[in-house]
Formats: C-alpha cells, structure tokens, sequence
C-alpha cells in the first residue's frame, strides 16, 4: 500500500515538528522537500480573492492530520494460515506509530479476525496471535506496549460474508481501532 | 439385570425400517431421527389422557425423548385409547402391535393451580405393571413433570439414570443478536440468560448447575463471566489484558481452568472460581486452549499446537508434563471427556476440510467418526454419558443435533430460524 502526496506531506510534519523524535522506523519513510501546505479548518485557498490580515496565522493540528493518514489504513490483511505482518504494511504502522506517539493519550485496540474454518476457540487463538503479530510490529516503530491491545474476535465478526477464498481473504485480518 | 434386557432376551429386537416413524404430531417439537439403532425396545405411549388441558404434549414430550435416547423404538398409538395410569390395558392387544413395554398416564389441574401428572409403566409381554408414579408440579413446570417421567421409564427399563429432565445451555443468533438459552435437554422451553448485540461463546455449567460461565465481547474483548442463572448476578472472572477465553470449572466446582493472553500467546491458567489464585499451568510458545477437566480432576485435557497442529494433548494436575493423546489428522480440537473418564469426543478435520464429530476409546485410542456432516463443533456428553449434543451445519444454518456414542441414532433438536450454537449440557441436579 502506497501513501498518497499528502499522506506523506503529513508524516514530514509530524517529523519535522519533531513529536515522533523517539520513533524508530524500520524502514526510512520517504520525505518530501517541498513547502508545507497547512491544511485544516483554519486554512485558506490561494484562489481566495479576500484579502488576507497580515496577523493570521493558520492553524495547524497535527493530530486531525495524523488521523486523517490512518482513516483508511485500518485494516492489515494476512495470508492462510499466516501471522506475518507483510513488508506493505510498513507505511500503515508508521503512520500509526506517528499518531499515538503524537498523543500519548490514545489507545488502539488490536483486533485479531480469522476467517470461518475451524472451530470458535481455536480461531480466537489464531486471531490474537495475529493481533499479537501487529503489536510487535508497533512496538518495532516505537509504540509504547500500553497505547496498543491485542485483542481477538476470532471467526466470530468476518468483514464480509461469503465461504470463497475471496471472502476469506478479506477476513483474515487485523483492525486497529480507537479504544 | 435391567429390565430392558429382561425383555430383549424375551424377544428378539432388531429395530428395522419401522424405526422412526412415530413423529409426534407437533410441529415445534419434532424429533427428527436419522440412522437405525442395533436394538431398541419397542414401547407405546399413547398421548396422556387430558393433556390438552394443561397446554403441554405430555406423551409426545416423552415419546421424543424415549426415542432420542436410541434406546427405544416408539410403537404407534391410536391418540384416543383413553389409556391412562388407572386403565386394565388388554395386553394382547399391544403385543400385536409388538409393543413390548407400555405407558399411559392423565395430567390434570389442581384447585391450588398446579398439575398433577400420573402415570404407569406396563410390561405388556409378561404383564406385570412396572410400577408409576403421581407428581405435582408448577403450571410452567409441565414439560419438566413430562421429563421426569421420561427419566422414570428410561431408569426401570435400562437400569441406568436418565438425562431427560436435565438443561441445556446454547447461544442463538439473530441478526447480529446473540441470545444465551437455558432449555430443558431437549432444547425445548428455552429461557434467555443473556441478551446481547456482541458474540457470545464457549458456555460451561457450574457442576452444581447453578451457574454458567461464559465468554461475552460486550466490552470489545474476550471476556470470561459467570452468571447465576436464579438470580441473574453476574460477575467478570477474567477480564485481563488480551483475550480471555475457554472456560472450564473442576469437577469440584472450586476452580476453572482457563485460556488467557495476558503474557502473549493463548496460554493455560488455573484460577479459583471466585477470580483468585491466578495460576499458569504451561510455559509454552504455543497455542494452547480448550481446557476440560477428566472427571476425577486429576488431568487436564486440551488443545495445543506445540506440535506444529493443533492436537489434543492432557497433562497430570497440578503440573505434569504434556502428552500427546491425538494422532490421526492434522488438526483435532474441543475435547470433552465422559463422565466415567472413559470416552474422549472431539472434532477432527478430515481430507477436503470437514470437521467431524469423533469419539476416541481413551485406553485403547480407537477412534471412530460418528457423524457425516462437515461443520461439526462444540460437543458436549449428556450427564450420564449416553449421547452426545453438538453443533453443526444443516440447510444453511447453525442447528444443534443430539447423538449415540455409536453415530446411530442422530436426533435434530428445536426448529426454529435462528442460528443455534455453543451448546453444553448441564449436569445432573434437579
């Protein structure tokens, strides 16, 4: 999974503002050169025929902008029978890492899912190994292990309904959610 | 010797293409039989006399679960003999309709509101009466009387305790609704424990039966609760970081044993049952879960894939060393073991996927596949050890079946729409 332009003018904010000093990266993030571009409630269009008070000051609030990177990086997906977190994921648990250090105050919830083969108790195992998997890899980017839970549902909450590999495939996963 | 054998040496009993073919006439409560059993006594139970008027089948109640059992083979009735308990039955009429045991009871109310219920049992071949019984019980407590009765019978014709008036717990899905059910042991007159928008799984009884505990992910997580099932008072027993999962109480009731993440990975624990003494049976990498207690409490069996698959495995209590206990397969989970300590079910996936009912002789270790479905969960032994109940997949949808250790006679219990699930039979106790 690739992250878009603004994604990744975000993750140079939070970097340059200095708040994910402390985070690790296990691989470098890419880091655009070119001048930040506020965004936000506060921010203004250059089309913008009104004249602009020379006192303004656009606000910028880095934890709306971070997330904001992690709203549609949620979900990490696995293979069969797999509690390997994929080198694709690497931008979603950076951006993730960048939030929850940017506020110490926030906790995700790990959510382990497997898909419907096999029996209840044994799936909720299989999914918190996976949730587990993912902590790991947070922690690797320098979440701290309280900011983070993993936790599992098992087979009992697939994303999609349907017994083909296709839906399957989309159930084998991992949600991190605000707790 | 019992009764039953009595009377089988009497008359050879092979139950044959006739089996089966006494299905009450309600709708709500069909007792829908698949396979043909070795022998099985074949008895008449014509419907009580006045039962109608206390709103339960009381006959077909018992029919059912005479015939659930495999122990018998219903014998068609004619509905209006007027047979009841103070009857002079014309014998030979009922051996020509080759029953060879006999019942016929009335039901009627009481000026203080309840329902007495009567019955005798005839030995329609040598003509003795087996004895009967009067009991008074609560106006909701009918199907319970009709149970006890079934109970009765099944005890003076094969000598061993039935199971009929025991309970039932199961989880029902609606929608995204999750709906925990008491029931009588038929899966009928079920009552809601719990209600809830969350999945709810993996329900265990008190050995006393007054209690249930249960996983619930009311709070977003796996969470173990128990619950007083008179009162409702329910309380959280194992609510640590991670999930917390697969509850089991000791024989004793003073423990469960349990799986929890709390030090990463799914990892055996022992507590007390009133949450302390939080204690890890195994120091492993692996996934272990599914505790279950042997009946002597000595041993611990369950689930663990240390082995590269998940496999059955026990160990010696309070800290032995694991042993493998499956080996056939690649992956075999949710063991329960019978009340005698002799017998292990469990669910085993064979070739293409299908996970199966089996039942493992656990001296000798032969195993023999006991149903042809391929959904197959949560087995659960009645507690006299003479079926099993289990979860499976039938027209679409989670139903719960009943079953002879053998495989032969299969019973489908409660029609109803919704997905039934999780179920675990209660023990003895009323």
């Amino acid at each position: 999974m690739k992250l878009s332009p603004f994604a990744l003018t975000l993750l140079a904010v939070a970097a340059l503002a200095g708040c994910a000093s402390s985070v690790k990266l296990d691989e470098p993030v890419a880091v655009e050169s070119r001048p930040v571009t506020p965004t936000g409630s506060a921010s203004t269009s250059g089309a913008n025929t009104t004249p602009m008070a020379e006192s303004r000051v656009a606000s910028v609030d880095l934890g709306t902008q971070l997330t904001a990177a992690v709203a549609s990086q949620r979900v990490v997906l696995f293979d069969y029978d797999s509690y390997v977190v994929k080198d694709e994921y690497a931008n979603l648990l950076s951006a993730h890492a960048k939030r929850l250090a940017n506020d110490r105050k926030l906790a995700l919830n790990l959510e382990g899912h497997t898909d419907e083969r096999g029996g209840r108790e044994y799936n909720l195992a299989l999914g918190q190994k996976r949730a587990e998997a993912v902590a790991k890899s947070l922690s690797l980017v320098g979440v701290a292990v309280a900011q983070v839970e993993p936790v599992s549902y098992g087979k009992e909450r697939p994303a999609v309904q349907g017994n083909d590999e296709a839906a399957w495939a989309k159930n084998r996963r991992v949600e991190l959610k605000d707790k | 010797m019992s009764e039953l054998n009595q009377l089988m040496n009497r008359r050879s009993l092979i139950a044959g293409a006739t089996a089966s073919l006494a299905l009450p006439a309600f709708a709500q409560f069909r007792v829908e039989i698949s396979g043909v059993g070795g022998t099985q006594m074949p008895i008449a139970i014509p419907d009580f006399r006045d039962e109608a008027r206390v709103g339960q089948p009381v006959g077909a109640i018992i029919r059912a679960d005479l015939e659930r059992s495999g122990q018998f083979r219903i014998i068609d009735a004619p509905t209006t003999t007027g047979l009841f308990e103070g009857s002079q039955p014309v014998f030979a009429d009922w051996r020509s309709r080759n029953a060879d045991a006999l019942a016929g009871g009335s039901a009627a109310k009481l000026a203080d509101g309840r329902v007495d219920l009567r019955y005798k049992l005839w030995d329609v071949v040598k003509g003795p009466d087996l004895g009967g019984e009067a009991q008074a019980v609560a106006a909701d407590d009918v199907r319970l009387g009709a149970h006890r009765i079934a109970d009765t019978i099944y005890q003076k014709l094969t000598g061993e305790r039935g199971v009929f008036a025991t309970r039932m717990a199961y989880v029902t899905k609606v929608g995204g609704r999750y709906t925990l059910r008491i029931a009588d042991a038929d899966g009928e007159g079920g009552q809601v424990a719990l209600a809830s928008p969350d999945p709810i799984i993996s329900p265990t009884w008190s050995p006393n039966g007054r209690e249930l505990a249960y996983v619930s992910f009311e709070t977003r997580k796996a969470v173990v609760w128990v619950q007083d099932l008179s009162t409702g008072r329910r309380r959280i027993l194992a609510d640590f970081r991670g999930t917390n999962s697969a509850p089991t109480f000791s024989p004793d009731g003073a423990q469960l044993a349990l799986s929890l993440s709390r030090e990463g990975g799914s990892q055996l624990f022992i507590m007390n049952r009133d949450g302390s003494g939080v204690r890890r049976l195994l120091q492993s990498s692996a996934i272990e879960t599914e505790p279950v207690f042997s009946p002597d409490g000595r041993q611990l069996y369950f689930v663990s894939d240390r082995g590269g698959s998940p496999q059955i495995y026990r160990m010696s209590l309070p800290a032995g060393t694991p042993e493998r206990v499956t080996f056939a397969g690649s992956y075999n989970i949710s063991p329960t073991i019978s009340p005698d300590g002799r017998t292990m079910a469990y669910v085993t996936r064979i070739n293409g996927g299908s996970l199966r009912l089996s039942v493992m002789d656990i001296a000798s270790g032969a195993v023999q596949q006991i149903s042809d479905t391929s959904d197959d969960e949560s087995p659960s032994f009645s507690p006299n050890g003479r079926l099993l109940v289990y979860a499976t997949r039938n027209g679409g949808r989670d139903v719960l079946m009943t079953s002879t250790l053998d495989g032969k006679i299969k019973a489908r219990l409660i029609s109803t729409s919704a997905d039934v699930r999780e179920p675990t039979w209660g023990p003895f106790s009323r």
